[in-house]
């Protein structure tokens, strides 16, 4: 290969197998200096299995990946960070106690002329300069665990400028910040882009990969499908050169809904928290519940569900007010929550399919105590059935399943409980489009059957594709509730920012 | 090397009931006495008490728990069983009923601290260790309580059918025990609450619950431990029991139940109480002299532990 001044990073044939399943199979990529090249692909694709390689965490069974016209060859973390290659981890890889600057100079220490006596006025400083040289406003001496997620990535960016980094590998950046802090994301990301650093950037969100990257390379299980600049490329094109084939409409058709109410919020309020939230939900009925990331729509949830405490108002369901402490007395009593929070607080990884989705209706499947295996299998294979869980069987770990799968597990188990009202908080959230449309549908099949449901999303498209009427909230009061034909994104991005 | 590496590893995957096997076999070729009926007998007699901490403390550990109070438990149920358990006094049920309830009590106010107070499991029964030996050394007033009733003693020494009491008692309590853990709503909700806390509450899981239980339990079977010890000794002995809990974790950990909660079964208990047992004994048959054996036991949890480990990364 010849070298190529403006080529910044050059990956040839790279293959990758784990137990004679390929990972990745001659994958290509050419990433310039200066630009923004967007890796896409449902989970599955390889995607993270190709980044780790490039960081050095994996090594490839064949192919080349050249920095700047010289080949690395059996080359370490240390190895790849050293050369210029750095990674903005999704979950943010940081320590929580220890300051920024510190966390900026983790691993390579500055010592004044003891070598292992540390010189902490000359590292605030150094990190002073590059947060400042970012635009981002934060004091080297604040501790990690008061930051908050977007800080955080702010301060794996600059720990990523300190190293000098050549290449930034950015995975799924924006999954947990507002847009506002998109925004200045993007920013940095520019002038990064002006300095001459490259960017590989992943991410699931369509308006943002048209908005900010140059050119996009697609993987579908493993194989390189093609590279194209970002402009020659539509979504609908994206969508079918990553899924192979095409999705026309990717939400169903709604229903209008004329059932009587099932759930009915009476001016809820959490001190501190959310105020006054009024709203009722019909069956048959999505409720979308719009807003920017912390305006206090997933406490609302939890308060409903009984995670959390409220302080003030009336919670109905089915026209009986209702007292909740528990996650326990809101699933008896028929309310159902998906949480946001998939792994935290949504299945047990260790444990099978068939046990996470029996696990809210035990009971139901025991008789004094005694579990009956038949009858929890014979659910748990029509739940897999029905919302086409893909698995070797019922009785593989949860953990081993992708998101898509993980996700319509925790809805299985929330169905079996036989809900009247069901909240799904951000349904679909780091889930790949093919698993998102079948979510969709999933949607409207629980509306069909007369299910209530209350939706909670920060991707618009999805509010003003399903929702029935669209609650706003913003700083923890509600600004506004919209019927479907008067939404849009604007109209919407209007009340959430007020 | 790495021919080596590898066969451990898939040593590992039958996991320590095949390490337990190999240990066996290779005891009884170098000394045949180890594989004799009156041998086993012996081990596993020995084992027993051990063991039904072990069960115990397995539940609590699967729970993401832990209990050190096991071994004091074991002293005050065996002291309040022996003040009972005078010829000529009550019938046997009482010493048994009362002792057994004392475990429970003792249990039941872990669970109730731990759920109630968010202090952890650790810090709450390594106070009641010390709470629980002192109640023993309190309501003993310090001295050995013997003259028990023949019919107490039977309990550790007497048999049935020729097979030793204490085993058909560990043979009874491991099937309960295995059953509760693998056939019940409870069984479930243990492995569910170790294994993901918040998604079990979220779940509807009545946490507090469960965690109530398996403390009450595992002071429960620590009763009954008392009580077979004090039986086969014929003495309520209030310094009794000390550091009995470090064996039963050891048992667990070895049988492959995880510290951090959420895995474990009975039967990889029952084999780490017994590979225990049978190293202490096969060690004695070859004339290792007991400091030896320690440094033996403790190189196993280790290497259980390692073995395990390479096992999950697979």
């Amino acid at each position: 290969m010849t070298r190529q001044p403006d080529q910044l990073l050059q990956v040839r044939n790279l293959s990758k197998s784990f137990v004679g399943v390929k990972a990745l199979d001659q994958v290509q990529l050419d990433l310039k200096k200066g630009e923004v090249h967007a890796v896409m692909g449902e989970n599955g694709a390889g995607k993270s299995t190709f980044m780790k390689i490039l960081m050095g965490l994996l090594s490839p069974d064949s192919g080349e990946i050249w920095l700047e016209g010289d080949v690395l060859k059996n080359a370490d973390v240390n190895e790849t960070l050293k050369r210029g290659i750095s990674m903005i981890h999704q979950e943010m890889l940081v320590v929580p106690e220890l300051t920024v600057a510190q966390n900026i100079f983790l691993g390579r220490e500055k010592t004044n002329w003891l070598p292992f006596w540390l010189d902490d006025a000359h590292t605030n400083a150094q990190a002073e300069a590059i947060l400042q040289q970012m635009g981002v406003d934060i004091a080297p001496t604040t501790l990690l665990k008061h930051l908050s997620v977007a800080e955080m990535q702010m301060v794996e960016i600059a720990k990523a400028i300190s190293n000098n980094a050549k290449v930034i590998i950015m995975d799924e950046p924006t999954s947990a910040i507002s847009d506002k802090e998109v925004a200045t994301l993007f920013k940095i990301i520019k002038d990064l882009k002006q300095q001459g650093v490259g960017i590989l950037y992943i991410s699931h969100k369509m308006d943002e990969i048209f908005q900010i990257s140059d050119t996009i390379t697609v993987l579908r299980d493993g194989q390189y499908i093609g590279t194209k600049p970002a402009s020659e490329l539509d979504q609908p094109t994206l969508i079918s050169m990553m899924v192979g084939r095409e999705i026309t409409n990717l939400f169903p058709k709604i229903v209008p809904s004329k059932g009587e109410v099932v759930l009915s919020v009476k001016r809820l309020t959490r001190q501190g928290v959310f105020s006054d939230i009024t709203f009722e939900v019909r069956k048959g009925e999505v409720l979308g519940l719009a807003g920017l990331m912390g305006a206090g729509r997933t406490e609302v949830a939890r308060a409903i569900f009984g995670l959390d405490r409220y302080d003030n108002g009336e919670i109905q369901l089915n026209g009986q007010t209702i007292r909740i402490h528990s996650p326990a007395e809101a699933i008896a009593l028929g309310i159902g929550y998906v949480s946001e929070d998939r792994k935290g607080l949504g299945f047990i990884p260790a444990m099978t399919i068939q046990d996470n989705i029996t696990l809210s209706s035990l009971p139901q499947h025991a008789k004094a105590g005694w579990v009956m295996t038949d009858s929890e299998a014979s659910v748990a294979t029509h739940m897999m059935q029905n919302l086409r869980i893909k698995a070797t069987g019922a009785a593989q770990k949860v953990s081993h399943l992708s998101g898509g799968n993980q996700q319509k597990v925790v809805i299985a188990k929330v169905l079996q409980a036989a809900p009247d009202v069901v909240i799904l908080d951000e349904p679909t959230r780091g889930i790949d489009i093919g698993a998102k449309f079948e979510i969709y549908k999933l949607i409207n099949d629980l509306t069909a059957q007369g299910i209530a449901v209350v939706m909670i999303s920060s991707e618009l498209p999805e509010i003003l594709g399903l929702s029935h009427r669209i609650l706003v909230l913003s700083k923890g009061k509600q600004t506004t509730l919209l019927a479907r034909e008067e939404a849009t994104q604007d109209v919407i991005m209007k009340y959430a920012m007020q | 090397m790495n021919t080596l590496l590898t066969r451990s590893k898939n040593l590992g995957q039958y996991g320590i009931f095949g390490a337990f096997v190999v240990i066996c076999l290779g005891l009884a070729v170098i000394n045949p006495q180890f594989m004799t009926v009156s041998n086993w007998t012996i081990i596993i007699t020995q084992v027993s008490i051990n063991a039904l901490l072990a069960f115990g403390v397995t539940f609590v550990i699967i729970t993401g728990g832990i209990d050190l109070s096991l071994g004091s438990m074991v002293a005050v149920t065996g002291v309040v069983a022996a003040s009972l358990a005078h010829p000529d006094t009550y019938p046997v049920i009482v010493p048994i009923g009362v002792g057994v309830f004392s475990g429970v009590a003792m249990g039941a106010l872990n669970g109730l601290v731990i759920t109630k107070s968010k202090v952890p499991p650790f810090i709450v029964t390594l106070g009641m260790m010390t709470i629980g030996r002192g109640l023993a050394l309190i309501l003993s007033k310090g001295r050995p309580i013997s003259n028990l009733s023949d019919s107490f003693n039977f309990i550790g020494g007497g048999s049935v059918l020729g097979i030793p009491f204490p085993i058909l008692i560990l043979v009874v309590f491991f099937i309960l025990c295995t059953l509760l853990l693998k056939k019940t709503v409870l069984g479930r909700y243990i492995y569910a609450v170790g294994g993901n806390e918040h998604a079990a509450t979220a779940s509807g899981i009545r946490v507090n619950k469960v965690k109530m239980a398996v403390y009450t339990l595992c002071g429960g079977l620590a009763g009954l431990a008392g009580i077979l010890l004090t039986a086969r000794i014929t003495t309520g002995q209030p310094n009794a029991g000390a550091g009995f809990e470090l064996d039963a974790i050891a048992a667990a950990i070895i049988g492959g139940t995880s510290t951090s909660g959420g895995t474990g079964t009975m039967t990889g208990t029952l084999i780490g109480a017994l590979l225990i047992g049978v190293i202490s004994n096969g060690l004695d048959l070859l004339n290792v002299t007991s400091y030896y054996q320690q440094v033996v036991m403790g190189a196993i949890i280790i290497g259980a532990v390692v073995l395990d480990s390479w096992n999950q990364k697979k």
